[in-house]
């Protein structure tokens, strides 16, 4: 159908847009990491590769492995309890596929603050966890669990679940399970026919719930910030301190412009693996 | 005539599907476009109707050029393959459509919407949803939405095609019967040549992007011009003696032994499909032939010779297009 | 294959353990101790003192805005984007499709620094300004991709049938497109709106000393100390949203009761 003479108008709005306030904007931090930091506040326009050189300097290189670290973990525990979750849900009739879904969805839509200050509730010394394992003789002492990493690791895996169990339900979902049982009528065993062929078809969905947590946890510093106290040191809690506190643009542009790069390695390898862009279970 | 199409030419990304394609349409007639897919049918309609430009060539509906109209300034409506009933309005505001957007007053649209549901049997359903109807139902309030504007010429994409077998035998009398009640001129579309010959006045064989032979059903079932449409309306055998290329269809192929049977042939396969046993000869130059019967024959054998013939009436000289 | 127990048991308990910091807020919203562990009987003072602070209502009324008006542009920007594209692919489409997801796919935080350095940079005052063009940012992928799938799995003949009946193609978009893709449109909306509602991180960076959303709110007052208010603001908000989905959940279960009743009687008298 022809639409072509009023088609840029439509088009018009969405690339003023994304040119203006995205694409300018990231092109801006690449330019602004090889920029030095003026005396007083703001930026010197001299070119330098003083920001990167910084950044491998052991106290950020160690903060970027840890923050690695930390996703990674992170991610490891939201796979191994956010995959069967996800599996078995879609597995579930349509009735209790809706109720569950919509058990998901109702933390999901509260505020992720206010999750993570629940936990405080249960974390905190003398808080509720450590009544209850004291009040069974498990622990004699509070465990003062809160401001500690496995608190952290909580708090990323509470925050993050919701959308690895989204992804592969997603994936899970449009999975015909007959298929399992032509496997199984085939002579698979019954792990043989999960690993050959559910788990195959539903990898795109884990991967892409992968991606989805592992990529936002590098960032997440509010969480290592409420739940960790001022013991765990993130890429973004350096970021926001070199933005806020140290006023240091062009070092906060560099570290972020690594982490970008990160970012898009992470998204090119998925891309590799599934031989699409399209994250499962993003919407 | 109504309708005139002048030497339509078409590409689709360099690829051709219309090639200088002519076709005139007589007002009030039924005539069916038929071929197998990819011929370029639906392109053809789909030029009709606007829904596509062509390349080269004329679009003429009753003596004006309409090449270059847009589809929604023509007075001709089409009935989608897929019916297109739009999922949000209930029947009586799909059937009204065509009059809304006319601004036709309400109570005229009422009587109006009410005189076409009758038409399609469907009186008491203008407040379902489509998707509260079923196939043959949704295929009726498609027609009942695509007439009631009068159209000067109804187009017919493949409209009984999605419908089952039973289904689509009553929807073929049913249009039938329509088309002559209203007296509307229909392009049909089907690559199916049993609905082709119960349903048209003329029926129009496209190959390849161009017309192969246009006439009566009778013209075309029993004097095929092309060795194409013999084999794709006929099913007919096509021998070929020296430079001719005759079309012997299976009905008229004989094998008790009478005056014309002077062809040495083997008996290849036998099967038994829709009421008929077919038998596949293979003559002694190596040419197929298959021959039909009602019931089932038991005293041919696979593997056993046989002499079979037709006469001379039965086999129309054809022009070769190597099927 | 038979139905086994256990997955259920599974999913069973770890939804329980999700909701157990979410009971827990609940519960304690209701003590009157200050000191969260101890229980020491009902009150509703939490509620009072909640409703007495006029920081958090007027966040809350900034949030709800910011959420709108970001909400508001993204479905403008996005929805208009995904009808240019959908049916022409080429680099320019494809490029600028892919640059308006990156908000999406990369960690908060580096939106956050880029809009800092970048309204500084262009002198804009901090505050609400800023905050909806950050915000919008990463509503349009949400909507243009929503409404993007939606139309790309439109039937088009729709469309076609449409301007067949005489309609104008700027009817058509009225009658036909625009009520087929509203669906995907809002459920774009209530995921860009969640999404808007809920950050804190690239709030943080670009809002103004005048300025302060919720979450911004609720991060410096946990960053402070405990308050038992935010209990209460925790409760009442789950409220709102478990009322907001049954509400939702209900429509769509008389959309779906409408459009698809009767089929199987039908099909038969047929």
């Amino acid at each position: 159908m022809k639409r072509s003479k009023s088609n840029w108008l439509l088009l018009l709005p969405m690339y003023v847009f994304t040119i203006l306030f995205v694409a300018l904007p990231i092109l801006y931090m690449f330019l602004l990491s090889f920029l030095s930091r003026a005396k007083v506040w703001g930026v010197d326009f001299t070119f330098t590769l003083d920001n990167y050189i910084r950044i491998l300097e052991p106290l950020y290189l160690d903060t970027f492995w840890e923050s690695i670290k930390l996703a990674l973990l992170s991610t490891g525990v939201i796979v191994l309890i956010g995959y069967p979750y996800g599996y078995f849900m879609a597995r579930m009739n349509a009735v209790w596929k809706r109720r569950m879904l919509l058990l998901i969805m109702i933390p999901f839509w509260t505020s992720a603050l206010i999750r993570l200050y629940g936990w405080i509730i249960v974390f905190r010394s003398n808080g509720v966890l450590d009544k209850l394992l004291m009040g069974l003789h498990i622990t004699e002492e509070p465990l003062k669990l809160l401001y500690t990493y496995p608190a952290v690791v909580v708090g990323m895996v509470y925050s993050l679940l919701p959308f690895m169990i989204l992804a592969v339900y997603s994936s899970a979902e449009k999975l015909d399970f007959t298929l399992v049982e032509a496997s199984r009528d085939l002579g698979a065993s019954a792990l043989k026919a999960f690993w050959t062929v559910s788990f195959k078809l539903t990898l795109p969905g884990l991967l892409s719930g992968v991606i989805l947590t592992f990529i936002p946890s590098m960032g997440l510093f509010f969480i290592a910030d409420i739940l960790g106290g001022n013991k765990i040191v993130l890429v973004g809690s350096i970021i926001q301190e070199q933005m806020t506190k140290g006023r240091n643009l062009p070092f906060a542009a560099a570290l972020a412009a690594v982490l970008m790069i990160l970012t898009t390695l992470m998204l090119r390898l998925y891309k590799k693996l599934t031989g699409t862009s399209e994250l499962e279970g993003l919407m | 005539m109504i309708l005139e199409l002048k030497n339509i030419s078409k590409a689709f990304d360099g690829t051709p599907v219309l090639k200088g394609l002519d076709l005139d349409v007589q007002r009030g007639e039924f005539i069916t476009l038929l071929g197998a897919s990819g011929c370029g049918k639906t392109t053809t309609l789909r030029i009709i109707a606007g829904l596509e430009m062509p390349d080269g060539g004329s679009v003429v509906l009753e003596g004006q050029d309409i090449t270059n109209l847009e589809p929604n300034k023509r007075n001709v409506n089409t009935v989608f393959q897929n019916y297109a009933l739009f999922p949000h309005m209930n029947v009586a505001d799909n059937v009204s459509y065509g009059l809304r957007i006319r601004k036709v007053p309400k109570t005229e649209i009422a009587s109006r919407v009410a005189e076409a549901l009758k038409l399609v049997q469907l009186e008491e359903y203008g407040k379902r949803m489509p998707d509260q109807l079923s196939g043959g139902q949704r295929q009726r309030i498609a027609i009942a939405r695509a007439v009631i504007n009068e159209p000067k010429v109804l187009l017919l994409d493949e409209p009984l095609g999605a419908l089952d077998l039973k289904l689509r035998r009553q929807m073929q009398l049913e249009l039938k019967r329509l088309q002559k009640q209203l007296g509307i001129t229909f392009i049909y579309i089907t690559h199916d040549q049993e609905e082709a010959i119960n349903m048209s006045d003329r029926i129009a064989v496209m190959h390849q992007g161009v017309l192969e032979q246009i006439g009566t059903p009778n013209d075309i079932y029993y004097r095929p011009r092309t060795s194409y449409v013999a084999d794709f309306v006929g099913n007919a055998n096509i021998l070929r003696y020296g430079q001719k290329t005759y079309a012997i269809r299976s009905e008229n192929v004989l094998m008790n032994g009478e005056e014309p049977c002077v062809h040495e042939a083997e008996v290849v396969e036998k099967s038994f499909a829709g009421g008929q046993l077919r038998i596949l000869f293979r003559l002694s130059d190596g040419q197929t032939v298959t021959a039909s019967r009602y019931g089932i024959d038991a005293d041919i054998r696979e593997g056993s010779s046989v002499k079979i013939g037709w006469y001379t009436e039965h086999a129309v000289e054809v022009l070769d297009e190597k099927v | 294959m038979k139905r086994k127990k256990w997955p259920f048991i599974y999913v069973g308990i770890v939804t329980v353990i999700t909701y157990i910091p979410i009971i827990l807020t609940v519960i304690y919203s209701f003590n009157e101790s200050k000191i969260s562990s101890v229980w020491e009987g009902f009150s509703l003072k939490w509620y009072a003192e909640l409703f007495r602070d006029r920081d958090i209502k007027e966040a809350l009324l900034n949030s709800l805005i910011l959420a709108l008006l970001s909400c508001i542009l993204a479905v403008f920007i996005g929805t208009s984007g995904a009808l240019g594209m959908y049916r022409r692919k080429n680099r320019a489409n494809d490029a600028v499709a892919y640059v308006s997801m990156i908000p999406i796919m990369i960690p908060e935080i580096i939106l956050g620094m880029v809009f800092l350095s970048v309204f500084s940079l262009m002198g804009l005052p901090f505050g609400m300004v800023t905050l909806v063009i950050a915000h919008t940012t990463f509503c349009v992928p949400y909507i243009f991709s929503m409404v993007k799938a939606r139309l790309v799995g439109m039937d088009q003949s729709l469309e076609e049938a449409a301007l067949d009946l005489g309609a104008s193609p700027v009817r058509v978009f009225f009658d036909v497109t625009l009520p087929l893709i509203v669906p995907a449109i809002l459920s774009g909306v209530m995921l860009a709106f969640a999404m808007s509602f809920d950050d804190v991180v690239i709030s943080i960076f670009v809002t103004g000393p005048t300025v302060n959303t919720l979450p911004v709110k609720i991060y410096t007052k946990l960053k402070t100390g405990v308050t038992p208010e935010i209990n209460a603001l925790a409760t009442l908000m789950l409220v709102a949203i478990i009322l907001l989905l049954i509400g939702a959940s209900a429509v769509s279960r008389i959309g779906l009761k409408k459009g698809s009743g009767e089929v199987k009687e039908m099909s038969v008298k047929d």
